[in-house]
């Protein structure tokens, strides 16, 4: 369990105090036994649905459409530089 | 012990449509930075994409191109993962459920023809375009949302020089699909190269290395053919291999490891919620399927059939598809279609190159060239004549017999005419005369010119030379 949560935090890149720790991975814990009542069902033979709303083929043609202004676009950008948004430097 | 190569590629092409995946953005190479962004693209909360239809028909096309079947149920899931390019921190793909699946690709190898089989043609997102400055980066949105077509290989491919081939073939095809341009300069057409070596005869497979974002096939090819010497090395030397990434370094030409933290691969792959399946009818397929065309490969061998073509011919009507569909044309009945070839691909295009125009403008008939071969191989004209005859029916859209007819250029093949012609240029030019009869045979060549020129070209030049060495003989 603490290693789910350690996965799951690490993923999110989110930091944790110790308490914080503490009760949100009982609280996932309490979820996922919630959760895993589902396990009860015999679901043998039953396709994994993906979509609960009866609709296929929502679809749009291939029509240009106004985009944002670029002033609009950038506006809740912490940091801009040339037009581009800028982020911490990208290393690989 | 030998080792031998495992290769699989997985290409991404950027799909040729106005917009993109999810939103009304233009799909535009080269615009002012983050222009073509709206809140769908760029990832803010509320907003609600939908497919972009010629998008699915292009991927269906595809497909059908590959060889593969078009499923009657497709979906779309979301990889999640942090990345400064990837705006909504998922990129929306098809995990499961793909547009198509299980296909092959035909193309030439070496002296044979070779199939690599094709696991998929998936449809997925395009992400933002990264720039590196040497404190921070920068992100154009542009790109984000623009429809991608990833073609997965199986593991068939053996060589480095096959993934280049194979990477071609591929392109051409989407090429002619009209699927994609495949502009390598613009970054439409990227590669990831899995590569594995085994001990020949070994069915199990060996540690993958999976070489990521390639943007030229030379660079596969070469970045392909260092990584299997450097396995096979390694196992020779009794080193063992371990699965993972590496980066390709051009410059240097080795490719050297990522390293890469051990949980970056779970992508929590789920249904997005948002996109509804796609179920397409047996209509809409059939719809897509009657505008398949014939591919590269199969156009190139059914030339090289049908008119007795040699390879490079057939290359150049398959390169230009415009030119060797008016060939065909062109062609139709001709006794000696190689012969109409020649005027197609050199004169004609030639012709259209000055002028900047296509085969649609042309003023004459299409059977017209046909005709003018005809011409000369009846000897009605000379190959010379021929030459100008087809400036003139380009000019003005006459047929070949009506033009010779007008100006009078039916060669001359009556031998007591050319046979006066031939005593006239001899006795104005002595001197070539007798340098032939010492034995010097480029002096009729010479002979032969002024007679031509006497004629104003219409001269039979082959009978001109026998009768030329007849009276110099004698």
């Amino acid at each position: 369990m603490r290693e789910d949560l350690q996965h799951a935090v690490k993923l999110a890149r989110i930091e944790l105090s110790a308490e914080e720790e503490e009760r949100l991975g009982s609280q996932l814990g309490d979820i996922l036994k919630y959760v895993d009542k589902l396990n009860e069902l015999d679901v043998e033979g039953v396709e994994p649905t993906a979509h609960a709303v009866p609709l296929t083929n929502v679809l749009r043609e291939d029509e240009p459409r106004e985009s944002l202004s670029h002033e609009a676009a950038m506006r809740n950008a912490p940091k801009t530089s040339n037009g581009l948004f800028i982020v911490p430097k990208i290393v690989e | 012990m030998t080792y031998e190569a495992v290769i699989g590629l997985e290409t991404h092409v950027q799909l040729r449509t106005r917009t993109k995946m999810w939103c009304g953005c233009a799909n535009e190479y080269g615009a002012e930075a983050n222009t073509n962004v709206c809140p769908v693209c760029i990832g803010l909360p509320g907003v609600l994409p939908v497919p972009n239809a010629e998008a699915l028909r292009k991927t269906a096309l595809a497909g059908m191109l590959l060889n593969c079947d078009v499923p009657s149920y497709a979906k779309w899931d979301r990889k999640n993962y942090f990345y400064p390019d990837n705006p909504k921190n998922y990129q929306l793909t098809q995990l499961d459920f793909p547009s198509t699946i299980e296909g092959f690709v035909e193309f030439e190898f070496g002296e044979g023809i070779e199939r690599v089989r094709i696991n998929r043609a998936h449809l997925e997102e395009d992400v933002g375009k990264s720039t590196h400055f040497s404190d921070y980066s920068g992100v154009d949105f542009n790109r984000a949302g623009v429809p991608l077509l990833e073609i997965v290989t199986e593991p068939d491919l053996t060589d480095a020089d096959m993934a280049y081939d194979y990477l071609n073939a591929l392109k051409a095809i989407l090429e002619y699909g009209g699927v994609s341009d495949c502009n390598m300069e613009k970054g439409q057409v990227r590669c990831d190269v899995n590569i594995s070596v085994r001990p020949i005869g070994q069915t199990e497979l060996g540690e993958k290395v999976e070489i990521k974002n390639m943007n030229s096939f030379s660079g596969v090819r070469r970045a392909a053919s260092y990584e299997i010497e450097r396995q096979i090395g390694v196992l020779r030397e009794g080193g063992t291999l371990v699965q993972e990434t590496r980066r390709w370094d051009d410059a240097v030409g080795i490719t050297e490891s990522m390293r890469t933290k051990e949980d970056a691969h779970d992508y929590r792959y789920f249904p997005d919620p948002d996109l509804m399946p796609h179920t397409p009818s047996e209509e809409w397929i059939a719809e897509v399927r009657a505008s398949v065309m014939e591919l590269p490969l199969a156009r190139k061998q059914r030339l090289m059939a049908d008119y007795q073509l040699p390879a490079s011919d057939a290359e150049v009507f398959v390169g230009d598809a415009a030119l060797g569909d008016y060939f065909e044309v062109a062609a139709k009945g001709a006794k000696n279609p190689k012969a109409v070839a020649n005027w197609v691909m050199n004169n004609l295009q030639a012709k259209l190159t000055e002028t900047g125009g296509s085969t649609a403008d042309l003023k004459f008939e299409s059977s017209a060239i046909g005709e003018l071969v005809r011409l000369v191989e009846d000897s009605k004209i000379n190959s010379r004549i021929a030459q100008d005859v087809f400036s003139e029916m380009f000019e003005s859209g006459k047929a070949p017999a009506v033009i010779v007819e007008e100006k009078g250029l039916s060669q001359v093949s009556d031998s007591a005419e050319l046979e006066a012609f031939c005593n006239e240029a001899i006795e104005a030019n002595p001197g070539p005369a007798q340098d032939f009869r010492n034995g010097k045979e480029t002096a009729l060549n010479f002979l032969k010119g002024q007679v031509m020129k006497a004629s104003c070209g219409k001269a039979n030049p082959q009978m001109v030379g026998e009768l030329l060495k007849k009276i110099l003989g004698s």
